[in-house]
């Protein structure tokens, strides 16, 4: 209905989200080689070059590239230790893998004519809802029935503890929804509104000026963005961690 | 006549991402990333960069060290160059001193010397005045007889005795 309701202007802002098989092919299998395969494929690649390749000299002083390795690093390991304590660096290693894949996954999907892997709420869902799972199961394991304290909360009148249970319950489970819309909405929102703006120039000739601005903006403004909703996800399931490590408030 | 999701003229109509049509695969090759990516970090990325980390944590305190142990020999040296300096000025007074009592008892021996000598010379002195003077009382006795004899002689000849004269002026002489 997007196409009717433009008109003439010919803007398709959601055809760069298509899944297409890559090697051609009418059957679909789970197991087809599509566009989007292509970028986890290069998301891989750069995060090879980025982390492995780039301290490969392990400079005591250290490299420009290596220093960014070590700056990330540094980074998510102080993220972790400052929301889930000490305890939360055991699982350091998940915590950066899901860091790392989702900044990379954004950067490259800023470039011209890329697919944005994160852009799709199936790939966004599964982070989240691993996230949430792993999170449940290592509270129950940790701490068994004691863990649902984090439902129960102590230092409210006690009148007031069962409106709490239900409204923690509800935010609880509703957490994989928003952790994983939040992704995949503003990866979606700032691609389509740059191809908006990039259908209005193509529309406008000399009047394309405004809008090639405007496109230049919001791309300052989705570098920032691809960059803080990695850091946002990241620092969410720090704190969900942190529950499923210290579950009394 | 466009359809919620589905291709339009070869463009997209609605949300892609809403297409079950391709979930699997993108679920399939997702899992199959996310692994590959955390056997990246946590075998090879990540233990290496702690490493690195490590071994500059370890390589600063060990130069944080090895500089403390410099201070705290070039404070020994410093003590060390102290006492030296102390030794040798009680060494410089102490040869002083030395030379000083060394030269006051040369000093001294050769005043004594030269003491002994005057008094020696002097005391000679005093001898030779004595005999001289002795002598001249002798020579004083001998002209006063001579003398006393000549006078008697040539006031009164008869009563020239020399022997007696003689005696008469000793004995005035020692009276």
């Amino acid at each position: 209905m997007a196409t009717e309701e433009t008109g003439g202007f010919n803007i398709h802002p959601m055809d760069q989200f298509v899944v297409k098989p890559l090697f051609g092919g009418d059957e679909l299998h789970w197991y087809t080689v599509t566009n989007q395969t292509l970028w986890l494929f290069l998301t891989v690649v750069v995060i090879v070059l980025l982390m492995v390749v780039s301290v490969r000299g392990r400079a005591m002083v250290p490299t420009r590239s290596q220093s960014i390795a070590e700056v990330i690093y540094g980074f998510v390991r102080k993220m972790i230790e400052d929301i889930a304590g000490q305890e939360g660096l055991k699982y350091f290693p998940y915590i950066f893998t899901l860091f790392m894949f989702i900044l990379v996954a954004n950067v490259i999907g800023l470039l011209p004519k890329s697919f944005t892997t994160t852009s799709h709420i199936v790939v966004t869902g599964v982070l989240a809802m691993a996230v949430f799972i792993s999170v449940t199961v290592l509270g129950f394991v940790k701490h068994g029935l004691g863990f649902l304290k984090l439902f129960w909360i102590g230092s409210a009148p006690l009148p007031l503890r069962p409106v709490l249970l239900i409204i923690e319950v509800i935010s609880y489970f509703v957490r994989p929804l928003s952790h994983s819309i939040r992704l995949a909405g503003n990866m979606m929102a700032g691609h389509a509104v740059i191809k908006v703006f990039a259908g209005f120039a193509g529309a406008m000739g000399l009047g394309a000026i405004a809008p090639i601005f405007a496109i230049v903006a919001v791309y300052g403004l989705e570098t920032l963005v691809v960059c803080i909703q990695a850091y946002v996800f990241t620092i969410l399931t720090c704190v969900y961690l942190n529950d499923a490590l210290h579950p009394g408030h | 006549m466009a359809s919620e999701t589905g291709q339009d003229g070869g463009h997209y109509v609605g949300m892609p991402q809403l297409d079950p049509e391709f979930m699997a695969t993108q679920v399939f090759w997702l899992v199959v990333a996310l692994v590959v990516i955390y056997f990246i970090l946590a075998k090879v990325a990540m233990p290496r960069i702690e490493s690195i980390i490590a071994e500059r944590h370890g390589a600063i305190a060990r130069d944080l060290d090895q500089a403390a142990e410099l201070k705290r020999r070039a404070e020994e040296a410093e003590v060390a160059y102290q006492q030296a300096l102390t030794d040798a000025r009680a060494e410089a007074q102490r040869i002083a001193a030395e030379a000083k009592a060394e030269i006051q008892k040369e000093l001294d021996a050769a005043t004594a010397k030269a003491d002994a000598e005057i008094a020696a010379k002097s005391a000679e002195s005093e001898g030779r005045i004595a005999e001289v003077r002795a002598s001249a009382l002798e020579s004083v006795e001998i002209v006063a007889k001579d003398t006393a004899v000549e006078i008697i002689a040539a006031i009164m000849p008869a009563a020239a005795d020399k022997a007696a004269v003689g005696k008469a002026v000793t004995a005035r002489l020692k009276g």
